[in-house]
């Protein structure tokens, strides 16, 4: 057995305990283990995208106990694609939290941070449902803890609604599973999508419930509408870094839609038929319509950048609920860059809140103005998806893929006018929070002297160096994305059809280890 | 037992749905919890209802077993919610004390806060 498989789990499990006992009143050591640990998980991370891109599906059984008894952990491509944008985006977040001294504001920040790591990457690795009911929960209450960082009473107020949502999406997740296990006696996926596919036909109308409310739990997970309301609040409230890594929660759901709706309830199933493609398409295409109309509507730069997460949420969606091969390799890359695109948005829009304050009007100008325009900028047409950089090629990958299916025509109009929408929004708030503010101060303070002063005045956190640089790793990130479409596209491709044909996984994970 | 198992499930489900429609901390706290208690009583007959049964085989003489699985599950679903219930009574009790205010939907007054404090 290869044991690098558990690492991403075991690292972050294991470092937070010794920060939250050792390290408890040392930040900078904190510090220097959470970010030696991140660096960890990322050459984790690269070690196994590089294992997993052979093709080999790799199986870990716990406990060395076999596959429907025991429960194992699974790389294929995609679970290694999604451990390794995890590790890249925490690399970043944490770096970012750093340089603006987010995690001064309370303590625990980077226990809390390694907790939500493990729970995110386990999340990703698992091959037993049951499990992976498991690790939302270790993910979701550290995300409680970084969700209430810092306290103040808004916060905490968003943090009781986050948090009971929640609480109730796990309620609905256990019952999705005690009824797919009620039906097929097992909570294994690869065993699973065996039961299912042998299951007869007049027997499934409990299956098909356990299906549907597991779809329910997902769409929650994934903010799709109408189940989306928790997000705008918690993520606009929550310390922005931590937003910023959010991003990737919300891809946790996406991921999961596409594990269990690709392997156990398969498209070619006739059982399934009608389950997942004909409700989640319609959601997806309101989803990208109301985060659009969200982003051009909010007065708060924080909520902005929320409403862009549930828009990128839509287009991925739409990708996923088409189930093609082709559509699930175009969600893939836009997965990856729409999550880098709102973690940039959400880092830009803590810069921004940093300097003047959230409100989307003409405020006074704020340090390093010019620069943060710049980031703002590239996060705009990232996330609007205008060429030259990733979200273009992701949307147009998305619409080609589309083109096939009847739904082509409802499907092209939402993505190009939310687009345009979205665009008209981001200007909007760009000319408000960069432009306005000089037009004002020209006018209220027209002494060039004056104006000198206003314009070096320092950045408010501490270390804006690292802070910058987290921002253009991102940056670099995204152009990174962009520059290596095609290679990227060749992997998610691979990916693809390693979904559509799951007999290998299934093979894998039950007749035990074959490498 | 079915009948009984079945509308317990039912009742407690509706009874915490109706609660946490409450809105306010404290019947939405409680809510949560009967709503757990009624997953937890569904996990258990996922198994198949048994009575007086051992959840081990013996492998000796015939004895009817219950499936131990569905326990298993109970159990971790049960040491689970005890813990999210005491995070979001702590979540809550620090919110409802630093704004003298127990609801948990947010007004828009709440949003302009938010804008202003962090201004």
């Amino acid at each position: 057995m290869n044991h690098w498989i558990i690492a991403p789990i075991v690292l972050p499990a294991l470092l937070a305990p010794f920060i939250i006992m050792v390290l408890r009143y040392h930040l900078d050591l904190q510090r220097i283990f959470s970010v030696a640990g991140t660096v960890g998980l990322v050459g984790i991370a690269l070690t196994l995208t590089a294992q997993a891109s052979t093709g080999v599906v790799q199986v870990y059984e716990l406990g060395n106990w076999p596959a429907p008894f025991g429960i194992v952990l699974v790389l294929d491509r995609m679970s290694a694609l999604f451990v390794l944008l995890t590790s890249l985006l925490a690399l970043v977040v944490v770096l970012y939290a750093m340089g603006s001294g987010w995690d001064k504001r309370g303590r625990h920040f980077h226990p809390l941070f390694q907790f939500q790591l493990m729970g995110v990457c386990g999340a990703f690795l698992t091959g037993d449902a049951f499990n992976l009911f498991v690790f939302f929960e270790v993910l979701l209450i550290a995300s409680y803890g970084l969700m209430t960082h810092g306290g103040g009473a808004v916060r905490l107020k968003a943090g009781v609604q986050y948090v009971t949502y929640n609480l109730l999406g796990s309620t609905l997740f256990l019952f999705a599973l005690g009824t797919l296990y009620a039906v097929t006696g097992t909570l294994n996926m690869a065993d699973l999508a065996v039961r299912v596919a042998e299951l007869p036909a007049e027997d499934t109308a409990l299956l098909r419930v356990g299906a549907v409310l597991l779809l329910l739990v997902f769409c929650i997970k994934a903010a799709v509408l109408p189940l989306h309301f928790w997000l705008p609040a918690s993520y606009a409230n929550a310390p922005l870094p931590v937003a910023a890594l959010f991003a990737i929660m919300t891809k946790v759901g996406a991921y999961a839609i596409l594990r269990m709706y690709t392997l156990v309830f398969g498209p070619d199933l006739a059982i399934a038929e009608g389950l997942a493609g004909a409700w989640l398409l319609p959601a997806a295409l309101v989803t990208l319509a109301v985060g659009a109309i969200g982003i051009l509507g909010t007065q708060h730069i924080a909520r902005m950048a929320a409403f862009g997460a549930i828009a990128s949420m839509g287009t991925l969606l739409i990708a996923v609920s088409l189930f093609t091969p082709q559509a699930t390799a175009a969600a893939l890359y836009y997965a990856v860059h729409s999550t880098l695109a709102a973690a940039l948005l959400f880092l830009v829009a803590d810069l921004v809140m940093e300097r003047q304050g959230g409100r989307i009007d003409g405020m006074p100008p704020m340090a390093q103005s010019g620069l943060i325009a710049v980031l703002f900028f590239i996060g705009s047409i990232a996330l609007a998806g205008m060429p030259p950089l990733s979200g273009f090629v992701g949307k147009l990958l998305v619409m080609d893929a589309a083109r096939d299916g009847g739904d082509f025509a409802a499907i092209w109009a939402v993505i190009l006018i939310s687009s345009f929408v979205t665009i008209v929004g981001l200007a909007r708030a760009g000319s408000l929070i960069f432009w306005q503010s000089h037009d004002e101060r020209h006018n209220t303070e027209p002494d060039p002297e004056n104006e000198d002063e206003v314009i070096h005045q320092p950045a408010p956190e501490p270390m804006p160096g690292l802070t910058f640089a987290a921002v253009f790793g991102l940056v670099a990130g995204l152009a990174a994305v962009t520059l290596f479409a095609g290679p990227m596209m060749d992997y998610t491709r691979a990916t693809a059809a390693q979904l559509y044909a799951p007999q290998g996984y299934i093979d894998a994970v039950l007749t035990g280890d074959e490498e | 037992m079915e009948a009984l198992l079945a509308s317990a499930v039912g009742v407690l489900t509706a009874a915490g749905i109706f609660l946490i429609l409450r809105r306010r901390t404290f019947p939405v706290i409680l809510g949560l919890s009967l709503l757990t208690y009624a997953v937890n009583a569904f996990l258990f007959a996922t198994g198949r209802l048994a009575l007086n049964a051992p959840p081990v085989l013996n492998k000796y003489k015939e004895v009817a077993y219950t499936d131990p699985l569905p326990q298993a599950l109970v159990l971790t679903a049960i040491v689970i919610s005890f813990g999210m219930t005491a995070v979001i009574v702590m979540i809550a009790l620090s919110a409802y004390l630093s704004s003298r205010d127990d609801r948990i939907d947010m007004s828009a007054q709440d949003s302009v806060d938010a804008a202003g404090e962090d201004a």
